[in-house]
Formats: structure tokens, C-alpha cells, sequence
């Protein structure tokens, strides 16, 4: 593939594309899991939503 | 009738519907993304004026684009909130700061990547380029500013949705600053009155990332929100535990 004299630019703009929307995805994606586990590991000692608590059905403790 | 917005005021059921939506959004825009990819590197012929380097115009025009309209998600948002107080308002205008924050940061870099061979200058003062810089110091500003009241996510969530409002006055000067001032930045050329005055062999691949870039900006856009929904039930549940563990302390100490 030839891109003329000026290929360093638009591989560049490509490359800082790629590295900045690389980024994001890669931080989005990290940061649900964490808070995913953050919340299965609240979820496991026993503190429930209300909502959560309430489809569980009468008996069962609420936080 | 509930309308839309209404519907989705529970963060359950946005929840419920975002899961399902986001992998075909991310798909579709994965598909886009790599048919414009090919049209831009194997379709489409080098401009009579920039030769190749209009390649980056693929990428910097919708970059561009999704700055500007990440602002208004946040400026809808923010409206949303303040005015409406909607559940979700919050959620989405948190959200969308660092996504529209990474658009912007592209549109100014590979701008300056295509202004150095075709102006002789990765930077002019330009009031298109100025007011573009602007935007990416509001978003950062933003940040910062919710950053700064973490303690206080209510209040954190006001001033920003003020400051978000007030900031909205920079579109229309990014939008009409190549009208209103000689600058060195080309008029509008694809969303102009008369019609895009752009060849449909350049004009096609550019509206086809323009596609997929802002199908990806929503499939983020929904990722952060989804996160930030997790992350609030994270803090309101630690707290309930702590109010739990406090509560047993005092009961034991009696």
C-alpha cells in the first residue's frame, strides 16, 4: 500500500487512534469487572440491595 | 403511557436492557468500522488536493464530530438532572466526560498530524482550532471538578451539571467559528447548506466511520454507564454495611 510522502502522518494518526480508543475500551472494560467483583464480594458477606432482597422473597435478610 | 425516558428511570431495567443492547451495538460498529477501514485503505483514491493524507480526515472529521456531540449528550444530561431530576441524568453526563474527553484529544492530534504536511504547522491559534482546545480543557474541567467533591456525589453531580450548561455556549462557536472569523481551518464541507460539497468516492467512506465511530462513541457511552450504575450500588452498599457493622458495635457495647 503506497501513501505518498506523507505515510509517517497518517500512520500516526491511525496509531494514536487505535492507542486512545484502545485505551478507553480497555479501562471501560477493567473498571466493570471491578466493580462487578466489588459488588459480588459485598453481595457474598450477606449486604443485599432491597430490590435483590425483595425478589429473593419474605424471610431472607435485607440490608 | 410511560414515555422512553420515563421507562428507563430505573436503573434495573437500563440495566436490563443495556446488557442486551451492547453487544449488538458494539458489534455493528466493529462492522462498520472495519468496512470503512477498507474503504479508506483500499477504495477510496487520494484527494486531487491532499493526496493521501486526506486518509485522516476519516478519522479527524468524525473524531471531531463526537467531541462536539459528547458535549451535548453531557449538556442534555445535565439538563435532565437539574431540571427533571432524573435517576439516570447523573449517570450519563459522568459518563460521557471521558469519552467526548478522548474524541476531542483525537480530533486535536490527528488534526495536527494532517496540519503539519498540509499547513507547515501541527498548531495555528486558529478560532476553530482555539475553540476545539477549549472544549478538551471543559471536559477536563469537568473531571476535575466532580473529581474534587467525590466526597459529596450530590453536590458533585449539581455543580457539574451547572458548569456543564454554562460550557454549552463553546458549540455553536466551534460549529460557526470558520464562518464568523478568517481562519485557517476549512469550512464546513459535509453538513453545509447545498449540500455536501465533497466527492461521493471520499464523501462514502468518511460518513461510513462517521457511522461506526458514533455507534462505538454509544456502545462506550452505555459500558461507562453501566460501570457507574455498578459503582453507585458499590458505595451505597459499603455504606449499608458499614451503618450495619456500626449498629451492632453500639448494640454490643450496651
Amino acid at each position: 500500500m503506497e501513501l505518498g510522502p506523507h505515510a509517517a502522518f497518517i500512520w500516526a494518526s491511525y496509531g494514536v487512534n487505535a492507542l486512545v480508543l484502545g485505551a478507553l475500551i480497555a479501562w471501560l472494560v477493567a473498571d466493570g469487572r471491578l466493580q462487578q467483583r466489588r459488588l459480588d464480594q459485598l453481595e457474598a458477606r450477606g449486604v443485599r440491595r432491597r430490590s435483590s432482597a425483595a425478589q429473593a422473597g419474605p424471610g431472607r435478610r435485607t440490608s | 403511557m410511560q414515555t422512553l425516558t420515563q421507562r428507563l428511570a430505573n436503573p434495573t431495567r437500563f440495566m436490563e436492557l443495556s446488557q442486551w443492547l451492547l453487544p449488538w451495538l458494539s458489534g455493528l460498529a466493529a462492522l462498520l468500522l472495519a468496512y470503512g477501514l477498507y474503504l479508506t485503505f483500499f477504495v477510496a483514491p487520494p484527494d486531487y488536493q491532499q493526496g493521501e493524507t486526506v486518509k485522516i480526515m476519516f478519522i479527524h472529521v468524525p473524531a471531531a464530530w463526537l467531541a462536539m456531540m459528547g458535549y451535548m449528550v453531557i449538556a442534555v444530561s445535565s439538563f435532565g438532572l437539574l431540571v427533571f431530576r432524573h435517576p439516570l441524568a447523573d449517570v450519563s453526563a459522568k459518563a460521557a466526560a471521558p469519552i467526548g474527553a478522548a474524541f476531542t484529544l483525537l480530533a486535536l492530534v490527528t488534526g495536527a498530524l494532517w496540519g503539519k504536511p498540509m499547513w507547515g504547522a501541527y498548531w495555528v491559534w486558529d478560532a476553530r482550532l482555539t475553540s476545539v482546545l477549549i472544549l478538551f480543557f471543559l471536559y477536563l474541567g469537568l473531571m476535575a471538578l466532580r473529581s474534587a467533591l467525590d466526597e459529596d456525589p450530590a453536590l458533585a453531580g449539581k455543580l457539574t451539571a451547572v458548569l456543564g450548561l454554562v460550557g454549552v455556549a463553546v458549540l455553536p462557536v466551534i460549529r460557526f467559528s470558520v464562518d464568523w472569523w478568517n481562519t485557517l481551518h476549512q469550512p464546513a464541507s459535509v453538513l453545509r447548506v447545498g449540500g455536501p460539497a465533497i466527492h461521493s468516492s471520499i464523501l462514502v467512506p468518511l460518513l461510513v466511520m462517521a457511522a461506526g465511530f458514533t455507534l462505538m462513541f454509544f456502545a462506550l457511552h452505555l459500558k461507562a454507564m453501566r460501570n457507574e450504575i455498578l459503582r453507585r450500588r458499590v458505595r451505597s452498599l459499603t455504606m449499608a454495611e458499614v451503618e450495619r457493622a456500626a449498629r451492632l458495635e453500639a448494640r454490643t457495647a450496651e
